[in-house]
């Protein structure tokens, strides 16, 4: 009985616009036919997925990370830097990177709760912070490089039994996923979701909210330096290499039904958002699409989900009675 | 404008509404209702909550339309297809939420959109001439037309909405619960003009779950049950008894429970304690028992529950828990202490709306406790069966409950950590006639479980009802302390600062 598999809020739409932009996918992709190709997808998509599930711990307690995509950026120019090319270096700069997330998650978070500055402006300001450090640091142009042992979690791939080969980048996106849905089938997970509801609430039940808030940016922007391993093994090093990202991650919480404001949505869904996303731009890509409709698709996306929120309960009912007599 | 029309003793009635069905995902919320208002007269509508009270408001209003059945506005029926139609038809309601521009003026509020113009810009003159001259119409000459809204009191607030809503000629004016926003000294004031809109012609719609109120003010009654009809009847051929039956289908037995017996010992003892707002309260609550705390509105009676529960601490005197000295310093060191605090505000400090009524009834132990405790779980069922709460399952969300069992699911979060003391302020405001008793038997059984509780009211014949003690606050004071049966002028000599203790 407590057992039984509930989906949770909002999880059924974007489940069902997974599955039509996944089906599409086989009609117009020759690649598609067989299940290498959905993992090639699976692989793709691990650095979003990963970001979106850090994004929904934010956007679910009430707030906004908007710096993911810069701290990707600089963890990557770091990273090249620090490796140069040695495999002597690669854990201890993978390491460091962790580290160095959670720092940055430490500072939004404390910002965002002591100093009483919305989410939404400190994120923004540790976004042109971490660009401008970055643009400082390389110059525009990144030096070092990466070892082969760094980027085999972005392009490599391991032997696990009966499957065969599975991408590294799966298998982090897979325990990050279920490490996730873990988590917020605890009590900690349950009191994020209260905070995005109603943090008083919380106090008064002798909760502590900043923490509850601080342990999502946390969250937040350690999941971001996971992306950002596995981005840079997957796509290499440049400096432009998480610009926008934090737009899609976000996208794709919105995607997955996930309030913004706070206080409800699924992990799981936010997931499948990001996973929407990746097959729906490798659909347009394969469709023959410009690239540069990407953002402006995106931008739709973001604004229909939202207004199918808002709105969600009344838009079914007009769809379902056409136009009300007039007496 | 308003003043030229209105004649009362009209036998037609202003608004029909004949054999109203209304539906919601084919769960019917009305069953053929009617309803009929005259001009200047007071038409109570009581029910359950639940019973379609607000559905049926929001019908009149426009807001819903009808599946079935006719209203009919002066011999004529009307569809109303939006809340606009309603007004021109010159129904008002009068929500319990004010839609008042807190930062405009008086009159910038009541002729809002409709603002007399000259040379192109607002006449502040005549917005405020004609304005003054509809409060002046109403006997209400306290407020002036050109104070923000803002500075005023809840229940000035109140007539501002009214006489915005007689600006556009309303002729039916509908009033969804007016006094529960109110404190006790305002509700004669509303008592007040609520009889002089009636005698200018106005018919009144009283929507209200307090008998006294209904009794005082109206010429007719109207009882829904479960979205029927029940019955119409003037208020002279019914009694207090006879509505409540109508209105629960049943007879209650007692409503209050009976009184424990023996209090045990002394569970929490405040010394001489006082803040800003409070000063020098001395008394205790033994375990067994129910204490009420009595007094109007500001008098220091949310004070002492805030103060005892660390929000605004105390700043003199001792607190004392199971006979040692404590310090509480906030709502989490007050849970770890073992004191609960059901607050007024249950909406917006009880309950988190969007989760499911297993994440609320879970809440103060996940976020107070630790290890082990907090997430033994285990024990839900029997938690949400302990206290009553009819819910589709332990997922819904509890938006969707009625008042009463939202309520239950606060006590449910406290009793997750069974605290030696419970605080509960108004712990009965929004909720209907038989969730009341169960909610008073809750209280009751905790009580001979051996919680010591403090109780907060402002409705006097519940907290007289259901107290032990009785303790009275006059203005940031103890009054005095009455035994269990006072009456309620005793109190409220008191609580007026007229009286002495017995």
């Amino acid at each position: 009985m407590r057992a039984r598999l509930r989906l949770g809020d909002g999880t059924g739409p974007v489940l069902v616009v997974l599955l039509i932009l996944l089906v599409a996918l086989t009609f117009v992709g020759p690649a598609y036919v067989e299940p290498a190709g959905y993992l090639a997808l699976l692989k793709r998509a691990a650095p979003l997925v990963v970001l979106a599930v850090g994004q929904y711990f934010v956007v679910v307690s009430g707030g906004f990370d908007l710096s993911v995509g810069s701290l990707v950026t600089a963890e990557v120019v770091v990273a090249a830097r620090l490796v140069d090319g040695d495999d002597a270096n690669t854990w201890w700069v993978i390491a460091l990177l962790l580290g160095c997330g959670v720092l940055v998650g430490l500072v939004n978070g404390l910002i965002t709760t002591k100093l009483l500055v919305p989410s939404f402006i400190v994120t923004l300001g540790m976004l042109l912070v971490l660009d401008g450090a970055v643009f400082l640091w390389s110059g525009g142009a990144p030096r070092g490089a990466l070892s082969p042992s760094f980027r085999v979690l972005g392009r490599g791939s391991a032997d696990v039994p009966v499957i065969g080969q599975v991408p590294w980048s799966v298998i982090v996106l897979l325990v990050v996923l279920v490490a996730a849905v873990w988590f917020m089938h605890r009590g900690t997970g349950r009191m994020l979701l209260a905070v995005g509801d109603n943090d008083n609430v919380v106090r008064l039940a002798g909760g502590r909210v900043d923490r509850l808030r601080l342990l999502a940016f946390v969250l937040s922007a350690l999941l971001a330096s996971v992306a950002a391993i596995l981005l840079a093994g997957f796509a290499g090093v440049s400096a432009q290499v998480g610009e926008g990202m934090e737009f899609r991650a976000i996208t794709a919480v919105v995607l997955g039904g996930v309030l913004l404001g706070g206080g409800r949505g699924s992990v799981v869904a936010a997931a499948a958002g990001a996973l929407s996303l990746e097959a729906l731009f490798s659909l347009l890509n394969l469709l023959g699409v410009s690239g540069a409709l990407e953002s402006a698709v995106q931008g739709v996306i973001i604004i229909v989900a939202v207004a199918y929120a808002a709105h969600g309960a009344g838009l079914r009912r007009m769809l379902r009675r056409p136009v009300p007599d007039t007496a | 404008m308003a003043v030229t029309h209105g004649t009362p003793g009209a036998e037609d009635p202003v608004v029909r509404l004949e054999g109203i069905g209304k539906s919601f995902f084919g769960v019917p919320v009305l069953r053929g209702v009617d309803l009929s208002l005259h001009a200047g007269e007071v038409h109570a509508l009581v029910g359950e909550n639940g019973a379609g009270k607000s559905t049926l408001l929001k019908v009149l209003a426009g807001v819903h339309r009808p599946d079935s059945g006719r209203i009919v506005v002066r011999d004529e029926e009307i569809s109303f297809a939006s809340p606009r139609d309603a007004q021109a038809a010159g129904i008002a309601i009068i929500h319990q939420e004010f839609t008042l521009l807190e930062h405009r003026t008086v009159a910038e509020n009541v002729l809002l959109g409709r603002e007399p113009v000259r040379r192109g810009q607002v006449d502040r003159r005549a917005l405020e001439a004609e304005t003054r001259r509809l409060l002046d119409w109403l006997g209400e000459d306290g407020i002036e037309p050109g104070t923000e809204v803002a500075r005023l009191s809840v229940a000035r607030k109140q007539v501002v909405e009214i006489v915005k809503a007689l600006s556009a000629d309303a002729r039916v004016l509908a009033m969804d619960e007016p006094t529960a926003a109110l404190a006790d000294n305002e509700v004669e004031l509303l008592y007040g003009l609520v009889r002089r809109l009636r005698d200018r012609g106005i018919a009144i719609l009283y929507v209200s779950h307090r008998m006294r109120e209904v009794f005082d003010l109206s010429s007719r009654i109207t009882v829904l049950k479960d979205g029927a009809f029940v019955t119409c009847a003037p208020t002279a051929d019914l009694d207090t008894d006879q509505v409540v039956r109508h209105m629960v289908g049943r007879p209650l037995e007692a409503l209050y429970p009976e009184r424990a017996s023996r209090p045990g010992a002394v569970r929490i003892a405040l010394r001489g304690a006082g803040n800003e707002r409070v000063r020098n309260l001395t008394f205790e609550v033994r375990a067994g028992e129910i204490v009420g705390l009595a007094g109007l509105q500001g008098s220091g009676r949310s004070a002492i529950a805030r103060a005892i529960w660390g929000i605004e601490p105390f700043t003199t005197g001792t607190v004392e828990l199971d006979g040692v000295p404590t310090r509480v310093t906030g709502p989490r060191t007050a849970v770890r202490k073992g004191i609960g605090y059901v607050t007024e505000d249950r909406k917006g400090e009880g309950l988190a709306l969007r989760q499911s009524v297993r994440d609320n009834t879970l809440l103060v132990r996940r976020a107070a406790c630790r290890g082990a405790a907090a997430r033994q779980a285990a024990d839900l069922t029997r938690l949400l069966g302990e206290v009553g709460v009819v819910a589709r399952g332990p997922h819904q969300e509890v938006r969707y409950l009625s008042g009463g069992n939202q309520q239950k699911v606060v006590l449910g979060k406290w009793l997750a950590v069974r605290p030696r003391v419970l605080i509960v302020d108004e712990p009965t405001r929004g909720v209907d006639v038989g969730a009341k008793q169960a909610l008073y038997r809750l209280l009751r059984e905790l009580a001979d479980d051996g919680m010591a509780i403090l109780m907060i009211s402002s409705e006097l014949p519940e907290l007289i009802g259901m107290s032990d003690r009785i303790l009275v606050m006059h203005e940031g004071a103890l009054a005095g302390e009455l035994p269990a049966g006072a009456d309620e002028e005793t109190v409220m000599a008191l609580a007026t600062g007229h009286g002495t203790a017995a």
